[in-house]
């Protein structure tokens, strides 16, 4: 094929494309530089690809369900996650952005950040036993019976809990617990927030740190080979 | 180009329509004497465990297990109750878990607790009219609630198990009626409403076990919310096929972490709609729906063989028993 005849082929084959970009919003983008309307760059206390900084609560976004990401910006927005951070940032954003954010990080896989400060085995263990098994006598599910075996995250309401921030858990749930938070789906986890003692938030919050990242993907409807 | 806004309140809205909420199993009646299909009689309404923890026996903890061969048996029964899937495949034919409806691996009052169903066989049951052993018992819900097959008496699989309960029991009055057993019996319905347990089901539960009742898994493929009907559920001889079973299950239990919210009118209105849904066929079909509902499922508390929208349940089934 002669080049000239080539690079025609090439424009009429991409330019439909083109012009679909050219109006959607570009996720990266607003992640690197934000949106210059008021939303600042996400990665400045995210990370330049959502690796998060667990150190001081900034919660990893990559790997998350978009989905949920996007439920949690309007959360924010309209104001039942009471952030004083965030809630500028999501009303700066249209629901364009705000799903093309989301779908960019819910498509990132940067390596986990290691937090500088490590809980001792004894926490990591009593938060094992708590999200695997719960704590019936108090009518506590484990949190994995929800989020996952493995603290994968499960579809668009479940979001994945391995190597997130324990910082961040731990402010979560302690959000639920004090009101300032009510955007859980049939307020389950104000309920489980609500029955949590302060030891138990910071052991749940300390175990999921300490789990590798879990391979993320929507949940699936189960087919004939769970 | 397609528009692709997300609109805040259509969102908003599809979160609160679909709803939560938990498992719901499908165990056998743990009442000997009753058949999966029950006849449909006025109960009081049982004391519930959770809201009378100090009633409940209370079973040991894992600390308590011994470091030896019998530990060793007991351990496994555990891990086989929690991760049926992973540990008693061979004689499992569908999603589900033993923990699904026994919560708390088998120690949650109200749940169909392991230690109250040991101390209570043998004994004779309506279901298969004769006097079955633990073992029997057991075998019943690999057969039916798992939709699975059998394990031999002295399969490995059964013999961890029953150490297990054996375990779970230990201080228990052998042959005692404990208060917590099986489910809570609801005070009987004044009518069963499919069309209001849609919306419960629809508010409450679909969050979890999804819109379709197909349950939802993780990425890797485990079952994090079992499959509340159709191929990979319970199958038609199980006791949670039975609307009384489900609806006290249901009301102790569900939505998941938030047991005894529900109204009874609600739980039993969402159990008969889960239970009027088409899912594996009962292993004692004999080719006949109609003969078969006669002599397995003759209660208004049971829909199989009854037609609900057009359809006659058990007619379509897939077929009982593990797939290839």
């Amino acid at each position: 094929m002669p080049p000239n005849v080539l690079c025609i082929f090439v424009l009429l084959i991409s330019t439909p494309i083109h012009a679909v970009t050219a109006y959607a919003a570009d996720g990266g983008q607003i992640a690197a530089n934000g949106n210059g309307r008021g939303a600042p760059a996400c990665s400045a206390c995210h990370g330049a690809h959502g690796e998060g900084q667990p150190d001081v609560a900034n919660p990893r976004l990559a790997g998350l369900d978009s989905e949920y990401l996007i439920a949690q910006l309007n959360a924010f927005a309209e104001g039942s996650r009471d952030n004083e951070a965030m809630s500028p940032i999501a009303k700066a954003l249209t629901p364009d952005e705000r799903q093309a954010v989301a779908k960019f990080y819910a498509g990132s896989v940067p390596p986990k950040i290691e937090e500088s400060h490590k809980a001792d085995d004894k926490t990591i263990a009593s938060g094992a036993a708590l999200a695997n098994r719960g704590d019936w006598s108090k009518g506590l599910p484990g949190c994995g019976q929800c989020h996952g075996p493995a603290g994968q995250g499960v579809g668009k309401t479940f979001p994945a809990l391995a190597g997130q921030s324990a910082e961040y858990i731990m402010r979560q749930l302690k959000a639920w617990k004090d009101g300032k938070r009510t955007n859980d789906p049939l307020h389950l986890m104000t309920g489980i927030s609500s029955k949590l003692s302060d030891d138990q938030i910071a052991a749940v919050a300390a175990y999921y740190a300490s789990l590798p990242l879990a391979v993320r993907a929507a949940a699936k409807p189960l087919g004939s080979t769970p | 180009m397609s528009e692709r806004r997300p609109d805040l309140r259509t969102w908003i809205a599809g979160v609160v329509f679909l709803g939560l909420a938990g498992f719901i199993g499908y165990k056998l009646p743990s009442s000997d004497t009753s058949k999966s299909a029950e006849p449909a009689i006025a109960r009081p309404v049982a004391s519930n465990a959770a809201e009378n923890p100090t009633s409940a026996f209370v079973p040991p903890g894992d600390d308590k297990i011994p470091n030896n061969e019998f530990g060793d048996a007991v351990r496994l029964g555990e891990k086989i109750f929690h991760d049926t899937q992973g540990n008693a495949r061979e004689f499992v034919g569908n999603s589900l878990q033993c923990a699904n409806c026994h919560l708390d691996s088998g120690r949650l009052a109200s749940a169909a607790p392991l230690w109250a169903a040991y101390v209570a066989y043998p004994a004779y049951r309506s279901k298969n009219e004769h006097v079955n052993t633990f073992e029997e018992r057991l075998q019943g819900c690999f057969l039916y609630s798992m939709n699975g097959k059998a394990p031999a008496a002295n399969d490995k699989v059964m013999v961890a198990l029953e150490s297990y309960a054996y375990f779970l029991a230990k201080g228990a009055v052998i042959g005692a009626d404990l208060p917590g057993r099986g489910y809570p019996k609801l005070a009987h319905p004044a009518k069963l409403d499919y069309a209001h347990g849609q919306q419960v089901y629809a508010a409450k539960c679909g969050l979890c076990h999804g819109a379709d009742g197909q349950g939802q898994s993780a990425a890797d493929g485990s079952v994090v919310f079992p499959p509340l009907w159709g191929p990979r559920s319970f199958n038609w001889g199980a006791g949670m096929s039975s609307i009384t079973n489900a609806a006290g299950f249901i009301s102790a239990n569900m939505p998941f972490s938030q047991g005894n919210t529900l109204t009874d009118t609600e739980a039993w209105d969402v159990a008969s709609y889960m239970d009027s849904q088409e899912r594996p066929q009962d292993p004692r079909f004999d080719g006949s729906v109609a003969e078969t509902r006669k002599l397995h499922h003759d209660s208004p508390m049971d829909m199989y063989g009854q037609t609900v929208n057009g359809v006659v349940l058990g007619q379509n089934s897939p077929a009982a028993g593990p797939q290839p």
